[in-house]
This record gives C-alpha cells, structure tokens and sequence, in this order.
C-alpha cells in the first residue's frame, strides 16, 4: 500500500497530461449519459427524496430489520454469518470453503470485499479466487486493486488491457479490438465458472420483509457463478438492507441510471433459497458501519448504495484518477467513509476535494457528500492529524486577520497579505506560481481608496 | 436602506476595482452604503483547512463591523455562502445571537440585484464575447443559477443581469457549471489537480470564442487569470460587477 498522500500520487497521475485528459472525458461521458436518462424521468427529484428517506428509517431501525431478514432469510433455508469487522468476515469465508474442501472459487463484484482484502487473505491460506467481472478480471490479471467500484479498471486503456489478455490469456500480441478480447474472457472465464464448487457475490439490496436479496450485474456473471456452484456465498455491508420487497421499485430505478445512465441493470438476480442440493450463506459484515451510525455529521454516509456517480462527476477524481485514493472505495464517498475505517491513514482525503458540491446533487440517496468533507476535515484537525507546518500557518493567518491593524500594516510592500498569500508570493517554492502567474499588484488596496474617496 | 459592503480580503488587496465597482452599482441604485474600515475576512481560508475552531476571532470582528446595518452584501458567492453557514458568536445559538442576524441579511451581489434591488434594467455596455464562470459556492450553495446535475427547470440570476447589459455576447460553454479548481487552499495543497482543472476551464472559454471570463468570485477568476496569463492568453476576467458598471 503507497504510503504518498492524495496529493502527491495526483501529481504523478498529472505528469502525463495527455491520459489525464483521456481519463477525464471518459468519466465525464459517463456523467453526461446518466444525465441524458435521469432527464427522462420527471418525477427525479422525488424519487431521489424517497429513496433518501427509505434509507433513512432503514438507519434509524437498522436492529430491527437486520432481525427481520435473520428470520426470513433463515426461514428460507439461507444460512445467517454475521462479521463484526473484516478479520472475522474473511474467516468466516475461509473456514466455509475449508469446510467444503474448495480452494478455488469464482467471485463476482463485492466491493464489500475489496474493503475486506479478502482476496490477499485467501491467496494466503491457498485459495485460487477468480474475479469474474469483466474489469475486475483485468485488474485482477494486472495486479490492481480497481480503480472505480462501479467500472474497476476505468483507467486503463484497451491497448493495455489487449497486453495483459496477451500475457494471461495468450490472446495475439497487439490485438486490442474490444468484442475480441471480450471474447477471449469470456471463454477464460466459463472454463473457471464450470469448474467452481464455490461462488461468491456481493449485494446490491437485501430485503428484510422477504429475506431475499438483489445482486445486479450487467455481464449475468453473478449468476453463472451462482447458479453452477454448490456453495453459494453473499456478502454485504449491514447498510445494505431495505425494508420492503416493493422499494425496488424505487432503488433500481436509481442505481443504473446514476451509475451508467442504462434504465436498469441487465441483470437484477433475486436470489431468496437455496436450490436443491445448494447451499446459500449471507455473511452481514459491520466492519466500522455501527461507529459511523453513531456519528450524527457522518451516519447517513451510510445511505449509500454505491452507484458511483459522485466519482463520474467529481472533477478532481477524473483528473486523479482511483488509485489516487489509495482505499477500496475511492471518489468522494470514499472520502468520507474511508476516514472512518482508519482516520490517519485517510486523513488526506477529504481535503482531496474543492467542495464544489457536484457530488451531493447526482447522489440518488442524497447524501450531503461535500457538507461531510468539510466536517471530516474539522474532525481530523481536531484529531491532531494536521500537519504542522500547516498548524503554524493556520494560526498566524488567523491572528493576522483578527486583527485589523495588523492586517492593515501600511504601504503596499509591507502589507502583511502581500508577503504571505500564496498567490502574491513569486517564488519557485510557491506552488501558485508553479502553473499561474501572480495577479498584478495595484498600487493601493480597496480600503485606501475608500478612505481617499468616500471619507 | 443602509447597506454595509464586505469586501473579501483579496479583493481589498488585489482587486480594487471589483470593491469600486460594486459600490459604484449599489450606490447607484440608491442604497445608503458604508464601508466598514476594520474588516478583514470572513475566515474561509481557515474553516476549509478544518481550523473552523480558530476563527471565533474573525467571528467576532466580523459581527462587530456588520450587525448595526440592514443589509451586508459582499461580491462574493464563497465568502457570502461562508458566512450564511458557518458565523458564530461566541456566546451561544438563538434568536438574540447576533450572528443568527448577520447570517440572515447577508447577501452576495448579484443575488442582492436580482432578489432584493429587483433590477430590471442596466445601463451599461460592453460589447464583447463573454463566458460566464458559475463559482459553485454561488450556484450549489446560494443557488444564484440551476445546477446541471437536478431535474428542474433553468434559470441564472447572474445571466438575467448580464443580458441587461448593452452589446454583451454570451457564449455557451460544453461545460457549463464545471468547477473550475481554485478551492481555497485546494489551490496549493492539491497544485496538479488545481492546475489542471483551471487549464480545462479555460480550454471551455477559449474553444467557444470568449473574449472575457467573468463571474461572481474573483477568487476563482484570480485563478483562471493566472492560467491565462501564463499561457500569454489575449482573454482576460472582469469580475461580473465591473461589467455591469462599464460605460463600455
């Protein structure tokens, strides 16, 4: 794990200009497509409120629904783990395939994973996971973690992903025709899903008045995982529930169209029991959730259904790109649930932001995103985790501008504000002036002309 | 009506003429306008940094410039949408907590215009192509314009006035409310991903003809001029209240 800051990993994403600007269009494509269908839909707006006050009364009941769906989904013969954190999440999935003698499993898209590292810890007991969506395979194959939750390897190019196929997969050297190479995955990949005794899926909606649950999935691979393995193993966060089986209606209206502007995923996999001969578990993982339900400013963070479109619309993620965000959920949402996980190792990432606020309008549950980054940062200054240079300058600047006089200090050179904002300061130190000219002093502030013309 | 005009601490600074300008347009519309000669910052720079727990100093100064007046209005999106959020007192919340008050009859200047004044007519002229930056501050947190990202229907408060203006070309741009990376501190603590953004904005306003840049936030106009300045760029930023007082 890269032990450089937002910041410095954003500045060598930047040394190569050219893919910054490939990156950035092909997010923004993204954005403008949701935007062409969320047009479509007039009642919008009013969906966005449901589904915000749903997930709402699913945060101020949680205990009682993660009872409920218990009940239900046991009743459904679905076999009911539940993980505190993400040691015992990885455990539990270890000690289930030990159980069956399985070391090799398929898993389809489980962010819930990614936050787990589960795929470094069973690597290290011997289990041989394949990632079957399509992105997930690539930058598993590269040795990545993803670099977006809803499009994992986003930030590479298909010349590149033609390369990797090449090595991994032998597919011909400089073949980056992309029906090809889906191609060529596609024959990998049902070679691994034929051969599985164990199939894992993450959840997009558990429904607590039915005990089933939701996976969608546009490559269906969630569902030939599934459905050919014996063991069938789904993982979610406990925020993940819903109350009833009808509010569907509303969440998959949102998710693809926020996500990737499609109306509604190509597939969207009820799974509710086992099939005969099958077993079926659900591994409900708090890994930090209950800390941050316990956090007034921070908790309906947990709203989130991880469609990914506060990251399409960030202006800085497209130019930094996921890896920049070094933690499984990058963009900023991960921003302001990554803190929470781990407050030191995260602290850069709410300032990785100019809180321009584009975020918390496409979120469909309408978490106050920006609002949230701008209490982290309070939180984690307050917490000691400020630098201290930073500290110094944040104390003098706000001296200076308690008090008038000092502020006012006369003569243009000896303004304190001339001397010390960055923007004013001409050196090769100054970060301002490394890509900006300094704005031209003029000879005398607002206030003397003022004081000239007015008293 | 007595108005008492904040001037942001870089506008004082560095850009006298916005300070002129705007006191030229709200005198000129009748109001009984007073500069308070202590002021100095609403104290953004800091809370931003999350050293929101320091500022009680500026808090205080600030109530102390401001309260006696009916209005405060200020050429600033950001500073105005800091102030309507986050000025405390030192004593406590509630109604007789004069920051409670400050907070309620701050208004930044266009806003003050089109809302308040409600001008309808301007006289003024510059005929020239003109792109029009939305600060986001001013659009997602005053809501001076429609955000692109909601399903609602259209309007600009900063357009509205703009069109009044005699000669004025408004270009259209590919992006139309994309910020434009200037974000307080954002600016040095995060240089490439500031930079790159300002470049891109520019790129919007270069492509579609522009021959200014103006907006409601000098702060994030100091940053595009320092772009174009750099790339020796013939475009230059005019802060929306300059436009609206030119004789043209």
């Amino acid at each position: 794990m890269s032990k450089q800051d937002h910041a410095a990993l954003a500045d060598a994403f930047n040394k190569d200009e050219p893919r910054v600007d490939w990156h950035d269009k092909t997010l923004w494509f993204v954005r403008e497509k949701r935007d062409k269908a969320v047009f479509k839909v007039p009642e919008w707006e009013w969906l966005r409120e449901t589904a915000s006050q749903i997930k709402n009364n699913v945060l101020s009941n949680l205990s009682e629904y993660l009872m409920q769906f218990e009940d239900q989904a046991t009743r459904n013969g679905i076999i009911v783990h539940w993980a505190a954190d993400a040691k015992e999440h990885n455990e539990i999935v270890y000690g289930l395939l030990k159980k069956h003698g399985v070391d090799k499993m398929v898993k389809s898209k489980s962010m819930l994973t990614e936050e787990c590292h589960l795929n470094e810890f069973l690597a290290e007991q011997g289990i041989d996971v394949v990632d079957t969506d399509l992105g997930e395979r690539v930058v598993q194959l590269a040795g990545e973690p993803p670099s977006h939750i809803v499009l994992p390897c986003i930030h590479k190019k298909k010349e590149e992903i033609g390369e990797i196929f090449h090595e991994h997969l032998g597919t011909p050297a400089g073949n980056a025709d992309p029906q090809f190479l889906t191609h060529a995955a596609r024959l990998h990949l049902r070679e691994k899903f034929l051969t599985r005794k164990a199939a894992l899926t993450g959840v997009n909606f558990a429904v607590a008045e039915t005990g089933e649950f939701v996976v969608c999935t546009n490559e269906g691979n969630a569902d030939m995982g599934a459905h050919l393995a014996d063991i069938h193993i789904a993982c979610m966060g406990i925020e993940k529930l819903i109350p009833l089986r009808k509010h569907l209606g509303v969440f998959l209206r949102l998710l693809t169209r926020s996500a990737t502007g499609q109306p509604i995923t190509t597939y969207s996999s009820h799974f509710r029991r086992p099939r005969p001969g099958q077993e079926m578990h659900i591994v409900l993982v708090d890994n930090g959730r209950s800390v941050q339900l316990g956090k007034k400013d921070f908790r309906n963070s947990l709203k989130c259904i991880r469609c990914a479109a506060c990251f399409n619309t960030c202006p800085v993620y497209r130019r930094s790109g996921g890896h920049s965000y070094h933690t499984a959920v990058a963009g900023p949402i991960g921003s302001i649930l990554s803190p929470n996980l781990d407050m030191k190792k995260y602290a850069d990432l709410p300032f990785a932001s100019t809180l321009c606020g584009s975020c918390s309008n496409v979120c469909p549950v309408k978490i106050d995103i920006h609002d949230q980054l701008y209490k982290w940062r309070q939180v984690i200054v307050q917490e000691g985790y400020a630098p201290v240079a930073k500290k110094m300058a944040m104390k003098t600047m706000n001296w200076v501008l308690s008090n008038p006089s000092v502020y006012h200090t006369a003569g243009k050179a000896g303004r304190w504000f001339m001397l010390n904002a960055p923007f004013t300061v001409n050196n090769g130190l100054n970060p301002w002036w490394k890509g900006r000219d300094m704005p031209e002093v003029p000879k005398e502030s607002f206030g003397q002309w003022y004081k000239r013309n007015r008293k | 009506m007595r108005v008492g005009l904040f001037i942001p601490c870089y506008v004082d600074q560095l850009y006298p003429q916005v300070g002129i300008a705007t006191l030229h347009l709200l005198e000129k519309y009748g109001c009984e306008v007073d500069y308070p000669a202590d002021q100095t910052c609403c104290g953004q720079p800091m809370a931003n940094s999350g050293f929101e727990h320091l500022t009680q100093g500026c808090n205080d100064l600030f109530i102390k410039n401001f309260s006696d007046y009916d209005y405060i209005v200020c050429p600033s999106g950001s500073c105005t949408l800091h102030i309507k959020e986050h000025l405390h007192g030192s004593h406590g919340e509630g109604d007789a907590d004069p920051a409670t008050s400050v907070r309620k009859k701050i208004y930044e200047l266009v806003e003050f215009l089109t809302d308040v004044l409600k001008v309808e007519s301007i006289e003024a002229s510059f005929p020239h192509k003109v792109g029009l930056h939305q600060s986001c501050h001013g659009q997602r947190g005053l809501k001076l314009a429609q955000m692109t990202e909601l399903v609602a229907p259209p309007f600009s408060k900063p357009e509205k006035l703009l069109k009044m203006v005699k000669g004025i070309e408004l270009i259209d741009l590919t992006r139309k409310d994309e910020c434009c990376g200037f974000g307080g501190t954002f600016c040095v603590a995060e240089e490439a991903v500031s930079v790159k953004m300002g470049k891109d904005r520019v790129a919007d306003h270069v492509h579609h003809g522009a021959e200014y840049i103006t907006g409601a936030d000098m702060s994030c106009l100091m940053h595009l001029e320092g772009i174009l300045r750099r790339q020796k760029s013939s475009i230059r930023v005019k802060h929306i209240a300059e436009i609206l007082d030119s004789k043209g």
